[in-house]
């Protein structure tokens, strides 16, 4: 029986497999440990810090969609000290791959969330979240202009030997050029997308679902147009990418790997089946041992884009 | 530890046009469950819909010789997920996850417990009645529903020693009006040096209500809440009620893990949506 590889190299992080628990959707990973080995996923990225706790958008939060939901969360969370202190030790404990999603109003907030965490013991990676639909400040204003998105990149470059991974929003026009602009400002890798910035409106009252009033949509609804993204964005880059939106299945897994990402993230389907993880690495493997693969990392990219053959002539 | 079964449906009892019971073949979870947890279920793990929902586990259902053959859900028909518990046939399939969440604490026999349901929100209060009642607790169940159509299960109450006042809207059973009427007439009632429990599940503005009533007479509340819940973890935050923090001011906190069982005086009503 051949040894299927599932270990994949992200840049200059090396990944036990490609499975990445998304961030937002999987607390600081502690919440999870009753319900899978965190030592065994590709790697953990929690949930949005800021330098200082936050409170979020008051409820509702969240509202189902056909295939999909809505949230606005508003990034609620402990601050980055609390995390250092109380969740990383036991993060480290359980031997998790801990990606550290940062969020900042400025761009010297950036830094200096880069700055802590790379001081701090425990830290793979560090996930720059320019692309939260659902806060005011910060964030998103970096993701949807082309220089923020390099100069974020660039400063939080400057003060950090960790590989650096801005997560890209979906929400612009060319996607691929932001991918080269965090290329060029010295991104590891990114990854995309984040959700879709979307709404739903109770007819009844006519009220909006949502507090915050609009939200961000993801889940199996967004994955053709994710799909397409990573697809765009591996045209235009060489730096490596996580691929994420709506994976639900091992084969949504192997899309994403095949459109070009080297790994992947899964955020809305662990809320659905927190059991999840096994069940996508089993599937990958028999994936790859079905196509005579050695590595998860020889189908990254693989897409075949050559005409097909006309198998029939018109009489 | 949290289990997800993929549980095969053993009967689904039709109440009403809108309420019903089902009961599934889930025994590793309710062996596991104490009143007042709950589990997230979805039937399939397709994409339509998408979430689990969360439901109080209502009965742990033994065999002819006592042992736990699985649990039941009271579901009241509201949305797409619950029209679908309403159609379930014996032989289906329902995956079920759990136990989750923060239980009831089960008062002494010291205490009387007081039970305070308003509609479906009668679901954690049978499995807290009989854990009750393994302690020989006096225990009272007020129960109020808009009609008498809405109030189910009086006589297992009843055979479990278990005091009832029943209320409806529309006067069709027991007193007419809300079930904080005859809450009101006992706590006045009852002299202090009876310490007493008060458990409510129901609409939020009657378990405000009853945390209200109790805290007014020097009684302990503990209120089972019901938010809108995305994974029943913790993972997603969406499930946020405001409580009291130790300096006073309100704090949004995940009623999946700090709940769903909150003390009545620590939940802030005013900023509960």
């Amino acid at each position: 029986m051949s040894v299927v590889d599932l270990a994949v190299q992200f840049g200059p992080l090396r990944l036990n497999n490609p499975l990445v628990a998304a961030s937002g959707c999987f607390g600081y990973g502690l919440e999870y440990t009753e319900t899978v080995d965190l030592s065994t996923l590709g790697g953990v990225a929690v949930k949005g810090l800021f330098l200082e706790e936050r409170e979020g958008h008051p409820p509702e939060r969240i509202v189902e969609t056909p295939s999909g939901m809505l949230n606005a969360i508003g990034l609620q969370g402990i601050g980055v000290r609390r995390f250092i202190d109380d969740k990383l030790p036991a993060l480290r404990a359980h031997g998790a791959t801990v990606i550290v999603n940062i969020c900042g109003s400025t761009v010297g907030e950036y830094a200096e969330l880069a700055r802590r965490l790379s001081d701090a013991d425990g830290v793979a990676a560090l996930e720059l979240n320019i692309s939260c639909p659902n806060i005011k400040e910060g964030g998103i204003t970096f993701g949807c202009d082309l220089s923020g998105t390099h100069d974020v990149v660039a400063a939080v470059r400057r003060v950090t030997h960790l590989p650096i991974i801005p997560k890209l929003t979906p929400n612009v026009t060319d996607v691929a050029a932001f991918a080269r602009a965090a290329e060029d400002g010295g991104a590891d890798g990114v990854s995309l997308v984040n959700t879709f910035l979307a709404m739903a409106i109770d007819v009844e009252t006519r009220r909006p679902r949502l507090s915050n009033v609009v939200g961000g949509l993801s889940g199996p609804a967004i994955r053709p147009i994710a799909v397409r993204m990573v697809h765009q964005c591996r045209q235009a880059v060489k730096i490596p990418i996580m691929g994420m939106g709506g994976i639900a299945t091992s084969n949504d897994v192997v899309e994403f790997m095949v459109a070009g990402a080297t790994a992947v993230q899964v955020g809305t389907a662990n809320f659905v089946d927190p059991f999840i993880w096994p069940k996508l690495l089993s599937g990958l493997k028999s994936y790859l041992e079905r196509h005579d693969h050695t590595s998860a990392g020889d189908i990254v990219g693989s897409i075949n884009l050559s005409q097909p053959d006309v198998t029939w002539t018109s009489s | 530890m949290p289990l997800d079964i993929d549980a095969v449906v053993l009967s689904n009892d039709r109440l009403s046009p809108d309420y019903n019971i089902v009961s599934i073949a889930a025994p590793e979870i309710a062996a596991q469950s104490r009143p007042g947890q709950f589990v997230m279920v979805k039937c399939g793990l397709d994409s339509e819909p998408l979430l689990r929902r969360p439901f109080s586990v209502f009965e742990i259902l033994r065999n002819d010789d006592g042992d736990v053959a699985g649990l039941s859900l009271l579901n009241k028909v509201v949305g797409a997920v619950t029209r679908t518990l309403f159609t379930l046939e014996p032989g289906n399939r329902m995956c079920c996850l759990g136990p989750l969440g923060k239980p009831f604490s089960v008062v002494p026999p010291s205490d009387e417990a007081w039970m305070v349901a308003g509609g479906v929100g009668l679901a954690p209060f049978l499995t807290l009645a009989e854990a009750l009642q393994t302690h020989s607790t006096a225990t009272t169940l007020f129960y109020g529903g808009r009609s008498s159509q809405d109030l189910y299960y009086l006589d297992r109450f009843e055979q479990l020693g278990v005091r009832l006042f029943l209320t409806t809207e529309d006067g069709s059973l027991g007193e007419p009006g809300f079930v904080t009427t005859p809450l009101t007439r006992e706590l006045e009632a009852t002299p202090a040096t009876q310490p007493v429990t008060v458990y409510a599940c129901g609409p939020t503005g009657m378990m405000r209500t009853v945390a209200t009533l109790a805290q007014q007479h020097g009684r302990v509340s503990e209120v089972s809440l019901e938010p809108v819940m995305g994974c029943g973890l913790g993972g997603c935050y969406s499930c946020v009620v405001p409580v009291r923090s130790t300096d006073g001011s309100p704090h949004l906190v995940r009623s999946c893990l700090n709940g769903p069982v909150f003390s009545g005086d620590h939940v802030v009503w005013n900023e509960l949506i």
